[in-house]
């Protein structure tokens, strides 16, 4: 998609690369290195192939790096499910139903709900918050903002990328918590007949809080990768929507959209990815409650991550267990969540094939 | 449902860069005017300042005036979205919009000016497809993508988008210069058709189609890179081609220019 341009560079590259040559003269002993030897092309009889060469061991090198990914992902697994299963078995309740999270007792009692719950229910606020921010913004820095502000704005989301985790998790928990709260109380007071904002608090350290700050941090994502598939609009398709006297506004979504879809669902999915196994900075701005509860003010909320991260230290041998258990169910909604995104791109991609 | 342009004294500049100097002509309703010469000449810069898709380029302005039945096209209270509409345009490479189908491309400007009734787009869709002569070749697939018929089709394509807004006059920049002979011959065959109803005016560097197809043409020049294009002459297609005035258009249409 949007190969145009780079093809056309790269075409001129290779021109270049043979005129010389050709422009030499055939049969003419050109060879760099001796005039005895035959040209280039060659003249005399025709030489056997080599055997072993750069490239069969290149082939090899990159063919066994293919088949070791493939080996680790297994082992993972293979570790895993191994560590998993003895802690499942000696789990008193029900895994995938159960709120509460005590697999350290002599009876252990533990179960994913509340956990999973919490962590696609911030995770979904991330997203709400942060898509149309960023698709705002990668609209403006692609298609509404001079050159000289669009290149340094750019940079300064890429900076926000590269914050480490832990940054917003504390800042999140010192600065941004205290005006969550206060926009906490005032949606509490004229919003609370909202199940999702009702509740007798204390506020602040809340669901929507944590849902925040990963709003913040899957902005800078969602964004650059937005803007540049919003660059890669072939020009011509641009231009044939303004001539057919479309606004820039109706360009954008007569050319612009429709093109870069798939690749923002494939942006919005890597943001979401990093939503859902975010672990510190959830671990930091909420306080930790084992329920599944749609009021996002009041204090509560917790996600797998963040509660492996909080409960690994102290675990025993089932703990452990119980804990690798809940990592593997997020990596299965995080499989989900992929999946469902390449089938959606996979449904139109006869209308992107044809365009490239 | 076609009307005049006047050209009085353009220059258009890319930045500092003149492009073209002082160009002045009229267009007649419902002919066909080819404009010709080598390249970087500045013709398609000229077409493309007739309906403001120039200036869509960073530093792009016009000088001069430029009107369509006596309207100026570039009066500042002007909405630029109506001369567009008013003034199709078929661009050199075909370029549907890829994620759209065959009907979705055709009723794209319908759909940009507000049209949603499913009737009119239907009757919309097949008018413009048959007057592209594309519409025996698709009707049975109007759902699949335009970007996946042949060069010539998507190009017939183009044509029936744009003209599926009933513009008054079709600009077509070198319209054929990526299509083969024979959908070459199409696209002529159809710009006669489409003469009944629109002004048309066509970049082409091929003299035999300007020859072919044009009631008039026009001849730009340049001195040497870097200079402005001018247009050199411009006359009835037949004394272009047989006697022109002119010494640079007959080394050009003879081929001892450039």
């Amino acid at each position: 998609m949007g190969d145009y341009p780079s093809r056309s560079v790269n075409a001129t590259a290779g021109d270049l690369g043979v005129t010389p040559r050709h422009a030499q003269g055939a049969g003419y002993g050109n060879s760099p290195s001796n005039y005895n030897e035959p040209p280039l092309g060659g003249g005399g009889a025709l030489p056997k192939k080599t055997r072993f060469s750069i490239e069969t061991g290149f082939r090899g090198l990159s063919t066994a790096a293919g088949a070791m990914v493939l080996v680790i992902i297994v082992a993972i697994a293979v570790f895993l499910i191994s560590k998993a299963v003895p802690a499942l078995q000696a789990n008193n309740a029900s895994f995938l139903t159960e709120l509460k999270w005590f697999p350290n007792d002599t009876e252990p009692v533990f179960g994913i709900a509340a956990l999973a719950f919490g962590t696609v229910l911030s995770s979904i606020i991330a997203l709400i918050v942060a898509v149309p921010i960023a698709l705002s913004i990668a609209l403006f820095l692609s298609h509404y903002a001079p050159r000289r502000l669009a290149t340094p704005l750019g940079f300064v989301i890429d900076l926000l990328a590269a914050v480490p985790s832990v940054v917003f998790g504390l800042w999140g928990r010192d600065v941004f918590q205290q005006p969550v709260r206060d926009f906490s109380i005032w949606l509490n007071e004229y919003f609370g007949w909202i199940p999702l904002f009702g509740g007798e608090g204390p506020f602040g350290q809340s669901i929507m809080l944590g849902g925040l700050v990963l709003a913040i941090m899957v902005l800078p994502i969602v964004t650059s990768l937005s803007r540049e598939v919003f660059q890669q609009t072939p020009g011509m398709n641009e231009e044939a929507a303004l001539a057919l006297g479309a606004t820039r506004w109706e360009m954008i979504r007569t050319a612009v959209l429709p093109y870069g879809k798939p690749g923002v669902i494939a942006a919005v999915m890597l943001g979401l990815g990093r939503a859902l196994g975010e672990t510190i900075a959830l671990a930091l701005t909420l306080s930790i409650a084992f329920k599944i509860n749609f009021n996002l003010i009041e204090n509560g909320g917790n996600s797998i991550a963040a509660n492996i991260a909080n409960a690994f230290g102290e675990a025993n041998e089932t703990g452990r267990g119980a804990l690798i258990a809940s990592g593997l169910v997020l990596f299965v909604i995080t499989l989900v969540v992929n999946m469902t995104a390449r089938a959606i791109i996979y449904r139109r991609r006869e209308f992107r094939d044809s365009a490239a | 449902m076609a009307k005049r342009i006047e050209a009085s004294n353009v220059s258009s500049y890319y930045g500092s860069f003149k492009a073209i100097d002082s160009v002045s002509m009229t267009v007649e309703p419902k002919t066909i005017t080819a404009l010709i010469g080598p390249s970087g000449c500045g013709k398609s810069t000229f077409l493309r300042s007739i309906n403001r898709m120039h200036e869509v380029l960073p530093g792009a302005r016009i000088e001069g005036s430029l009107t369509i039945d006596d309207q100026n096209i570039y009066d500042p209270d002007v909405d630029v979205t109506a001369v567009r509409r008013m003034i199709g345009m078929v661009f050199q490479r075909p370029n549907p919009f890829p994620t759209m189908s065959i009907y979705e491309n055709a009723v794209a400007g319908l759909k940009l000016n507000g049209v949603r009734k499913k009737s009119l787009l239907d009757e919309a869709a097949e008018k413009s497809l048959r007057s592209a002569n594309l519409w025996d070749e698709v009707k049975d697939r109007l759902d699949r993508p335009g970007a996946g018929l042949s060069g010539g089709q998507q190009q017939r394509l183009c044509i029936a988008r744009t003209i599926a807004v009933e513009p008054q006059v079709v600009l077509m920049d070198e319209p054929c210069s990526a299509l083969d002979p024979i959908s070459t011959l199409a696209i002529e065959d159809l710009m006669f058709k489409l003469k009944d109803r629109f002004t048309i005016i066509i970049v082409t560097h091929n003299m035999q189609q300007a020859a072919r197809v044009s009631d008039k043409t026009g001849f730009f020049s340049i001195d040497k890179t870097g200079d402005p294009g001018r247009l050199i002459e411009y006359d009835d297609t037949q004394k272009i081609f047989s006697n022109p005035t002119q010494r640079k258009t007959e080394d050009y249409i003879t081929g001892r220019f450039g």
